[in-house]
């Protein structure tokens, strides 16, 4: 099915919260997911005839098994504070896409079947049947949350939309209905490990090529190493660092890091994914089976530490969920956290003068920072209040010697989603993901124009992915993103020390 | 006793029940789901001293709300804060003999003109409701109303001051019910207005959005400590999968 052709928004100086524009992205949904990968991650092929009473029942199931969930349905006052603090909101104006307004796609159907004036006075507080028009929005309008937690920040009640719409795709699992995205990615990563499907003759001839390249460009024999035992470090990164523009260039940097602090460290054929789309589709089993992968590989390697790479969703997974998941992690080294993030290495490392830097290499560009928000709203980096947000910006003014931040209001717990985060980074969404990405793109020209911003280093695998695209699309240059790891590697003094 | 008075007396002994055991119960139920993942939102504290520190600004300051629209944090700090001057000042009601600090002039006043700031700051949500195309959007009729309601409990109780009524009298009736020795009820028809609107209050309040109150010190957003890497948090229904397999 070819995209259809949407009216581009235009880039303002200032970015302004638009009219309600009724319906105006009702017609947009992702694919939906085969049979074949419904049921390898055990759901049901296609939407099921007694669809309406199984559904409530996971959702009657879901209610006794996330606080978040009932006391977030319970509690809305429908104060509407939250209703311009969405991306998406703001880029296609639907009123739906206002934070309360997804909540209340699922509220309506709590209230009609699990409370008493739902029951008797539906009218009266909108509580509505569970119809297959319902459904249907349901399915549109839960994949239109990249899971961004923004409106969570601001409402007064602490309300994530997130929780919501993550339940109510694994409602829609439960049914049959499931998104083709996520769900082909999640059937990859539990048969062979990653994302990306790429199997390990595949991975280690990658890993070689880039061994080659690094040799060639700096005359040094940087290692990518994989699946060795007894390894210092088992470093967790997003497929896409193997592959993908500006990805790559992070992992090289993190080699760099690890090269240069004699650090041994390997990657893993077994775990050979960061990225844990288990909980986009709101599922604690997936995203379970998932962790335990990168638990597995630990053991197997005899690893003291595990590191992730630069991926925001995956940080949040690991930052807030491994150890729930997959832990207790009482066989690594206890000195260190568990896990680590690459920046809370390097930023350690960099402090114990162990890393040394000529930020003159990177002076050929002028940077901002972009906060991916499950880094910045869902973890912490260094144990210091706020780290998540000071760590990768000391890096970065230790790397380079122009820098501006984008103005508060759309960075750190502000910042703006990407657009294309939550399970959504898929070309059937493209007309949300442009429109979602519009107030990043706003902030960003502001930059560009007031201090001559030339890139955006990120930390997340799908906003690089997502901005690549974006960028091109709102007119600025493809690889104006850069992975902040690329920044370390350019400005890192490299010594000829061999591992 | 009269019919009018057997009547109330009824009345808020329903409501009561209605509110405590129904109130009482959420909270229950809240206080028995886990939360099974870590969940809390920057700047997410380390310490339960930490979060108590973040609960009591939300609560007195409504330190999210300020940070989101300065015109509903206005409109609604002030319709609640004036809400707790008012409910001061008719601690008088329940209290024999009055505490002493609730018969200072000074607490009676602010209780009274917290009234007027009540029907203020209720009118300012209201038109927000109104005329904020996003927030007429998610309004249903039960907001409007529940609006209108409150409105008609501050209005009604701000019109006493003109119709008066038999102030010992009412108090009578409500350490009546507090102490089961009933008393009749002055019949004046402000009064019974006001009163029925409280009651009414009362009995929707656990079937209500009102459960936001309770709802917030629940909320995990803005009620765990920040120490996923430090200790293992899990659920008991986690543990299950974990043992099952
Ligand atoms: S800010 Fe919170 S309470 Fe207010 S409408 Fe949004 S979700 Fe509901
Ligand atoms: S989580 Fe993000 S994408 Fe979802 S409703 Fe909230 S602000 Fe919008």
């Amino acid at each position: 099915m070819a995209v259809k052709e949407f009216e581009k928004p235009t880039l303002k100086d200032y970015t302004s919260i638009p009219s309600v524009e009724k319906d105006a992205t009702s017609h947009l949904a992702p694919f939906k997911s085969k049979e074949e990968f419904q049921s390898s991650l055990g759901y049901p092929g296609e939407l099921v005839d007694n669809w309406q009473e199984i559904a409530l029942d996971k959702m009657g199931d879901l209610l006794k098994k996330y606080r978040s969930l009932r006391v977030y349905l319970d509690s809305c006052m429908q104060c509407g504070a939250c209703t311009d603090k969405c991306h998406y909101y703001l880029g296609t104006k639907d009123p739906n896409n206002m934070p309360v307004g997804r909540q209340n796609l699922m509220r309506g159907v709590y209230r009609r079947y699990f409370t008493l004036p739902g029951k008797y006075l539906p009218k009266l507080v909108g509580a509505v049947d569970f119809t297959k028009e319902v459904l249907d929005e349901w399915y549109s309008y839960y994949h239109q949350c990249s899971q961004c937690r923004r409106c969570a920040v601001f409402c007064p009640i602490g309300i994530d939309t997130a929780e919501i719409s993550m339940a109510a795709r694994e409602i829609m699992d439960s049914v049959g209905v499931g998104q083709k995205y996520c769900n082909e990615i999640i059937g990859k990563v539990h048969k062979i490990g990653n994302n990306l499907g790429l199997p390990e003759p595949a991975l280690a001839n990658t890993l070689e090529g880039l061994e080659e390249d690094v040799k060639d460009e700096i005359n040094i024999d940087v290692k990518f190493p994989l699946d060795v035992k007894d390894s210092d470090v088992l470093l967790i990164t997003p497929s896409a660092d193997f592959f993908a523009e500006p990805h790559v260039d992070g992992l090289i940097g993190y080699a760099k890091v690890f090269h240069q602090a004699g650090i041994s460290w390997t990657l893993s054929s077994h775990a050979s994914e960061a990225a844990n789309f288990g909980m986009f589709i709101g599922s604690y089993d997936n995203m379970r089976k998932l962790a335990l992968r990168i638990r597995e590989a630990a053991l197997e390697l005899n690893v003291k530490r595990i590191i992730f790479g630069e991926c925001g969703h995956a940080w949040r997974v690991a930052y807030s969920f491994l150890n729930t998941l997959a832990g207790p992690f009482d066989f690594l080294d206890s000195r260190y956290p568990v896990p680590q993030h690459i920046c809370e290495l390097t930023y350690d490392l960099m402090n114990r003068n162990v890393l040394k830097f000529d930020k003159s290499a990177n002076d050929d560009m002028t940077l901002t920072y972009h906060d991916s928000c499950n880094v910045a709203r869902a973890s912490n980096m260094g144990d210091i209040l706020g780290g998540q947000f000071s760590v990768p910006r000391d890096i970065i003014k230790a790397t380079v010697n122009n820098f501006y931040d984008m103005e508060e209001e759309s960075i750190k717990e502000k910042t703006y989603c990407c657009g294309g985060g939550g399970g959504l980074l898929t070309d059937d969404l493209i007309e949300l993901r442009m429109k979602g990405a519009l107030p990043r793109m706003e902030a960003l020209k502001r930059v560009v124009d007031d201090h001559g911003v030339t890139h955006m280093a990120a930390i997340c695998a799908i906003c690089k992915s997502q901005f690549s695209k974006a960028f091109q699309y709102y007119g600025f240059e493809l690889d104006q993103i850069i992975s902040l790891h690329q920044l370390v590697g350019n400005a890192l003094i490299m010594n000829k020390k061999e591992l | 006793m009269s019919f009018v008075t057997i009547f109330y007396v009824i009345l808020f002994y329903l409501a009561a029940i209605i509110l405590f055991v129904g109130l009482g119960y959420r909270i229950y139920e809240y206080a028995i789901i886990p939360a099974p993942l870590k969940i809390p939102t920057p700047p997410a504290p380390k310490t339960i001293q930490g979060v108590a520190a973040r609960l009591i600004r939300e609560v007195v300051f409504f330190e999210s709300l300020f940070s989101a629209t300065k015109w509903t944090w206005l409109f609604g700090w002030l319709f609640h804060f004036a809400l707790l001057l008012a409910a001061f000042r008719h601690l008088r009601y329940f209290t024999d003999p009055v505490w002493g600090w609730v018969s200072w002039e000074i607490v009676q006043a602010a209780g009274h003109y917290g009234g007027y700031v009540m029907v203020f700051g209720l009118f300012g949500l209201l038109s927000r409701r109104i005329f904020v195309d996003r927030v007429r959007y998610i309004s249903s009729p039960s907001d409007y109303l529940m609006l209108i309601l409150i409105i008609g409990i501050a209005v009604s109780g701000l019109m006493m001051k003109w119709f008066q009524t038999d102030i010992v009298a009412v108090k009578q009736f409500f350490l009546g019910l507090m102490y089961f020795k009933w008393a009749e009820l002055p019949t004046d028809l402000v009064l019974l207005v006001h009163l029925s609107l409280v009651a009414l209050l009362m009995i929707i309040f656990p079937y209500s959005k009102l459960l936001h109150a309770p709802g917030l010190f629940f909320s995990p957003t803005r009620n765990q400590t920040d120490t996923s890497r430090d200790q293992r948090h899990i659920s008991d229904w986690a543990k299950k999968i974990e043992s099952q397999k």
